[in-house]
């Protein structure tokens, strides 16, 4: 099947620049005419992505592969890993430091949001070395 | 005319030399210049007024009604938009402004104030009774609801249903007129006095009903000249407002949400910064707020490209001229919030922005345009008369231009043709 790859790099120095990856996915797939309930779900699920990308891993790269039923996106930091990722999987756990809990983050919604909003959630994580983060959202006939 | 797609917002050709100011402007991309003259593509102009505002050769206006076009009526029934009682030197009195209007030759006045006092009070009932998705997004700027109608379409939900203040005026006033007079709809005219291009588009084609029961709009600069000869000239001030401070404040940014009166708010101004919090409010970052606020205009309808003084200096006078006014004098009747509420739903319009209806060639355009957008400059200089690389390569694959419409592509393959004829 046909699709569109897009690839971003996400600059883990500047966090007031997170969130411009999946406000340029959003766009393309308005303009596909894409169904609205996946874009929500797709803009939502990568920006909570793409923030924890900066906040934790100093950045990395998303590539997002748009198919005319579905989106795949991976995510992938060269961070420091998720030591338990059942924990981190929790509401309301977060390790975020405090200057972005100002902000609004960090609140432990992250990863939650994350899975709320796609079909399918997968971490491959390994301590010391990242965390590869593969997401699909599919559009609901 | 295509009602589907009727503007306020029109160009004279004559004064338009192609320049790409209006170009870069518009926040949402409707304007090309072609043939060396600016085009506006329907489907997505938004009737804001940012080009109206910019364009230094005045070659961009807004239709409006002119001070004559209320006399074929038996009543002439003006309902002044609050944002014009900021535009007056040393104005204390908002009577003086409605006897002005008067001796300009109208039978009837209802200031569109009052019937936002009545907007502001049905809006915390429906809050109240909790019966609308939240956060509740007003639907008092014509031009953010068509904004929201072609790129927010998640959002179209969370609009608030209730027709705004210029309509539920028009309405209460002819109920008053019919009722005093017994004369029939056609022979009561009424005209909106209006700082607003988006508002003129509302009476024409509505967003959210069938008709609109407002005759046509006047300009503030227009009417502005002959009204303050008028108001100079008054000997008798006749006590004709009803608005209390609640419905005189809607005329600035922040001033709806006030009337909310606790609710926890958001007001928004200004429309890059509308766009920033609706994109925002879609990706669900903005949570914790009841209502939001939207006004395209900086400063609000005081800002409107129709009006004739400074946004804030009119928003300074209009907090003075608030300052000891009831809160408001004007209640919601028992059957008045039924005839308030919008008659059609808020409906996503998809084909202003995607690139095709059937997604297999939409993709098939989307990839064509990255390619085409790698080879351009990346400038965004507006030469080729699109707003940005991005958006000619839109353009080709639409079929609306070519890539030599980039005037640097262009150079290159000149040049090019240069050096190949010199190795000959």
């Amino acid at each position: 099947m046909s699709n569109i790859h897009l690839h971003y790099d996400v600059n883990g120095e500047d966090f007031t620049r997170a969130g411009e990856a999946s406000g340029a996915v959003k766009k393309r797939l308005k303009a596909l005419g894409y169904n609205t309930d996946a874009i929500r779900r797709v803009a939502i699920a990568m920006y909570e992505a793409e923030i924890n990308m900066v906040i934790h891993a100093d950045g990395g790269y998303v590539d997002v592969d748009i198919f005319p039923d579905h989106v795949d996106i991976l995510l992938s930091d060269h961070g420091p890993g998720i030591p338990d990722v059942e924990k981190a999987m929790q509401e309301g756990f977060s390790t975020a430091p405090d200057n972005v809990r100002n902000l609004g983050f960090g609140a432990g919604m992250g990863l939650p949001n994350i899975k709320k909003y796609t079909d399918e959630m997968r971490i491959e994580t390994e301590i010391g070395k990242g965390t590869d983060l593969y997401l699909t959202v599919r559009v609901n006939q | 005319m295509n009602q589907q797609y009727f503007h306020s917002v029109e160009l004279d050709a004559e004064l338009c030399c192609g320049c790409t100011n209006c170009l870069k402007r518009c926040p949402t991309e409707a304007i090309r210049i072609r043939d060396g003259k600016a085009h506006i593509l329907s489907e997505r102009c938004i009737d804001c007024g940012e080009c109206i505002r910019i364009c230094p050769h005045h070659a961009k206006r807004a239709r409006s009604n002119s001070i004559e076009e209320i006399e074929p009526f038996k009543i002439k029934v003006a309902i002044p938009a609050p944002a014009l009682f900021g535009q007056f030197n040393n104005l204390n009195d908002i009577d003086i402004v409605l006897t002005g209007l008067r001796a300009l030759g109208f039978d009837y006045i209802y200031e569109v104030s009052r019937a936002a006092e009545l907007v502001s009070e049905a809006t915390r009932k429906l809050i109240r009774e909790s019966k609308l998705q939240r956060p509740i997004i007003s639907s008092a700027c014509p031009a953010v609801v068509r904004l929201i109608k072609i790129r927010f379409p998640e959002l179209c939900g969370n609009v608030m249903p209730l027709l705004a203040p210029m309509e539920v005026a028009a309405r209460m006033a002819r109920r008053e007129v019919r009722k005093l007079t017994g004369l029939e709809d056609e022979d009561i005219g009424v005209f909106f006095i209006t700082p607003c291009p988006a508002k003129v588009t509302e009476i024409n084609n509505p967003n959210s009903t069938e008709k609109s029961a407002v005759t046509g709009a006047i300009a503030i600069s227009q009417i502005y000249p002959a009204l303050t000869s008028k108001m100079d000239h008054l000997k008798v001030i006749e006590p004709l407002a009803k608005s209390g401070l609640i419905g005189v404040g809607w005329a600035n940014s922040g001033g709806e949400s006030a009337a909310m009166l606790g609710e926890k708010y958001l007001a928004a101004d200004g429309i890059e910064n509308v766009i920033r919090v609706l994109e925002e409010l879609e990706d669900e970052h903005i949570r914790d707020i009841d209502f939001i606020e939207l006004n395209a205009c900086s400063g609000g309808c005081v800002g409107g490209v129709l009006a004739v003084e400074n946004p804030y200096v009119a928003q300074a006078r209009i907090q003075n001229l608030r300052k000891y006014l009831p809160v408001s004098l004007n209640h919601l009747d028992e059957k008045d919030l039924d005839r308030m509420l919008w008659e059609n739903e808020l409906t996503f319009n998809a084909e202003s922005f995607r690139l095709s209806d059937d997604i297999i060639e939409a993709m098939d355009m989307m990839e064509k345009m990255e390619e085409i957008c790698k080879g351009l400059p990346g400038l965004d200089c507006g030469s080729c008369g699109a707003p940005t690389c991005r958006a000619l390569a839109e353009d080709i694959v639409k079929g609306n231009a070519k890539e030599t419409d980039c005037i640097h592509k262009l150079k290159a393959k000149i040049q090019n043709v240069y050096d190949t004829l010199g190795n000959l």
